[in-house]
């Protein structure tokens, strides 16, 4: 690791760091032991998106702290939690259609399509074009469109229109993994196999030898081709 | 940041051996061979890396120096600490744990009547459930069969596993999958809805389900909204760990102390069942190594359980995911999937040639892959003095079509562009990185414990995998035990009459201590790594 050190600003606070660090393993270095805005240290969870400024620059970035390496002189905070709405459903009580998502969002329809969700996303998602996509009720293209989202909230904490657009993008997925994506056939005969007691006795078998036997078995098994 | 020129000499050797390497196919080691190379390599094999317990009711258990000291640790509370009659709240069900096993539990527990408490460390999906890529197993194929997905867990686990849990993982493992559909889950899929399964390590057919590389993430987000959609039977409680367990006079686990992470406020969860659903221990970082684990997992609900005297199995052995990565130095540890091997990518040295075929077992590989940079020397060097060898991804496109990668992996391509590394054009160093706690709790295939009312499920638990988990039976194990555990705890509420609540069993605890010499330097469970001042 580098000698030198440089300054950050934590929610307004210099510290020294090293430069190589991440925003998150930055702050620990600095003294901080997280119990907000950290999860899987992985950028999968979502838990720490972080707002910083550079210095001579008015704008904000964004970032997830697990996944964004200091810069000298970065004013940065967390926002580790944001209080969007989540609509209340029950899926299996729900149809695939636009009017669902204009029921239990109708503030959907107040999205300006300016664009500002989709500068906001850590993920790179073109989240304005998922909410178009959402406001036409392509369920499907919301589903495929937001399929990376981390939940992270900064869309909806930058929106002007104060949309949740995450919550209306995992509604999507779920209408379309549960309604409208093709069933697999043969997931549903194995399933009836299954409760009818088909694998039972085969299963009963294996159980039944002696390790020796088993690996035997293991051992001579053969192996589906790539 | 990308690769030094050190490190960009060896991958010209890389992609020299490509066109050849795409044609070639590395033997797998034979039953000997993997013998050898596991005892000499494997992390668990290290003698000085692990002790025995000395209290406890499964005393004289092996397992690693820093599991066994936070194992050891004084309780938070003291038996008289606090008023058991004050209660704050009185469930059916409590959930300890907010990640996969945690949130099946509480559906499955809720749809059986039970009300349901629900409490989690830190965010409700903060587990590692929600990092798993790679997919989820199951037979549900023509050519495949619960039977040979029996075979296939047993050998993987050295046929160690608890034959009767095996059964229950692979018989509901088609059952699971279309739960998980009938929730919205959005597995990849053929146009006709054929679900598309590839191989992982050590598998004998192709049963990996996946939902891109966002396996793990798409089955948590699906749990976590069900769970969501039903708050009037099922409270959720964020930032409020487990601290102990209670138990009544009967000696039946009543419940729990939970402690608000922010104001340090106690509370007291009165339940006829408890489900400990915590995870692993991955920031334990035994041996020193680095882990793809979530921040929360830090081994509490096993120190928990064996506080009221639940009995452990197999905490000797823990597994190492061969494939961390090992630079840039931002993401050392993080996981790369297994899928990246599975979709055809393979293993070379720093002279860019193979010397293991990518698809053995993950502790065998693991070992090759130490073998090779301890014993050998041949592994790739980075900057801050981290060895690896290459994971050859650009042939994931050369061998499935331009954009596969893309398509397969956006999470992986994302991860490595941020540190402006092209995953499709150029290979990733890695290397061992702990992944996964094998064993754990005690459990029949009900997730039962042997402590009366209390149930365990997920990586807490131990005997399923045996000495070594496959690919993509995690995400498995948990739906599967977590949905079992839940349906049994909420039957079992409708019969249990709890007596006085109390927290004597910490005046046990701390008189065996005493009595076995152990004088702890830590209290316990951590609840959060520390790495303060530190670079971690």
């Amino acid at each position: 690791m580098s000698e030198e050190l440089i300054p950050i600003y934590i929610m307004g606070k210099q510290y020294m760091v090293p430069p190589t660090l991440t925003i998150m393993k930055a702050m620990e270095y600095a003294g901080y032991q997280l119990i907000r805005g950290v999860g899987c240290r992985g950028g999968f969870c979502g838990a720490c998106a972080t707002v910083y400024r550079l210095p001579g620059d008015y704008r904000l970035q964004i970032g997830l702290a697990c996944q964004t390496v200091v810069q000298p002189g970065m004013y940065l905070a967390q926002i580790p939690f944001f209080p969007a709405q989540r609509a209340a459903y029950r899926l299996h009580e729900l149809q695939p259609t636009f009017q669902t998502l204009f029921t239990l969002y109708p503030e959907l329809m107040r999205c300006l399509s300016c664009g500002t969700c989709t500068k906001a996303c850590p993920q790179d998602i073109d989240v304005k074009q998922y909410m178009a996509d959402a406001m036409r009720g392509d369920i499907h293209a919301v589903a495929d469109r937001s399929f990376d989202c981390i939940m992270c909230g900064l869309c909806a904490a930058r929106c002007p229109a104060e949309e949740a657009q995450y919550n209306i993008a995992i509604l999507c997925r779920r209408l379309y993994g549960k309604y409208l994506a093709p069933k697999a056939k043969h997931l549903l005969e194995r399933v009836k196999e299954v409760e009818e007691g088909k694998w039972d006795a085969a299963v009963e078998e294996l159980k039944g030898l002696s390790e020796e036997e088993l690996r035997k078995r293991y051992n001579a098994r053969d192996i589906e081709p790539e | 940041m990308s690769y030094t020129a050190e490190m960009r000499e060896s991958i010209k050797r890389v992609e020299a051996t490509r066109p050849a390497r795409l044609s070639e196919t590395w033997p797998m080691m034979s039953p000997a061979e993997k013998k050898e190379i596991l005892e000499k390599f494997h992390p668990d094999y290290i003698r000085e890396g692990m002790r025995e317990i000395r209290v406890g009711v499964s005393k004289g258990q092996r397992m690693p120096l820093e599991l066994a000291e936070v194992m050891e640790g004084h309780s938070h509370l003291r038996s008289d600490s606090l008023d058991l009659e004050q209660i704050d709240y009185d469930t059916d069900v409590l959930v300890i744990g907010g990640g996969g096993a945690g949130a099946s539990a509480a559906i499955l527990a809720r749809e059986n009547g039970a009300k349901v408490v629900l409490t989690t460390k830190l965010r409700f999906g903060d587990a590692n459930t929600m990092m798993a890529q790679g997919g989820i197993q199951a037979a549900d194929k023509p050519n495949d069969s619960p039977a040979i997905h029996y075979l296939d867990v047993m050998g993987g686990g050295h046929f160690a596993n608890v034959p009767e849990l095996v059964e229950a993982l692979v018989k509901d493992a088609p059952l699971v999958i279309k739960w998980l559909e009938d929730l919205g889950c959005m597995f990849d899929k053929e146009p006709d809805g054929t679900l598309v399964t590839i191989h992982g390590g050590g598998t004998s057919r192709k049963r990996m389900h996946s939902a891109r590389d966002y396996s793990g993430a798409e089955i948590m987000r699906t749990l976590r909204d069900e769970v969501r959609s039903y708050p009037e039977d099922i409270v959720v409680l964020e930032f409020s760990p487990a601290i102990e367990l209670i138990l009544d006079d009967k000696g039946q686990c009543a419940g729990a102390v939970l402690k608000n992470l922010e104001t340090g406020e106690h509370l007291i969860v009165r339940a006829k069942c408890t489900i400990v659903a915590t995870g692993g221990s991955g920031r334990l970082h035994y041996q020193g190594y680095p882990t793809t684990n979530h921040y929360g997992a830090t081994g509490d609900g096993v120190v928990l359980c064996y506080r009221v005297g639940a009995r452990l199995a197999f905490l000797d052995t823990m597994q190492y995911h061969p494939t961390g990565a090992a630079y840039p130095e931002q993401i050392l540890g993080l996981l790369v999937t297994e899928k990246v091997r599975g979709l055809g990518a393979q293993v070379c040295n720093v002279e860019g040639k193979q010397f293991v075929n990518p698809r053995e077992t993950r502790d065998v590989e693991a070992s090759a892959f130490i073998r090779e940079c301890v014993e050998r020397g041949k592994g790739v060097r980075t900057p801050s003095g981290m060895q690896g060898v290459w994971l050859d991804s650009p042939m994931i496109d050369i061998i499935h079509g331009p954009g596969t990668i893309e398509a397969e992996l956006p999470a992986m391509v994302r991860q490595f562009g941020r540190f402006g590394i092209d995953i499709t054009k150029e290979p990733m160093l890695v290397y061992p990185t702990l992944h996964y706690q094998n064993g754990g709790i005690a459990l029949d295939v009900h997730g039962r414990t042997n402590v009366p009312n209390l149930f365990v499920a997920g990586e807490i638990s131990g005997g399923v995998h045996g000495r070594n988990r496959l690919m993509g039976n995690s995400l498995l194990e948990i739906t599967v035990f977590g949905r079992r555990a839940g349906r049994a705890a909420a039957l079992q509420a409708k019969e249990v009459s709890l007596g006085k609540l109390t927290l004597a069993h910490l005046d046990k605890w701390e008189r065996e201590l005493k009595e076995a010499g152990v004088e702890p330097k830590i209290v316990s469970p951590i609840l959060l790594p520390d790495y303060t001042r530190k670079v971690r």
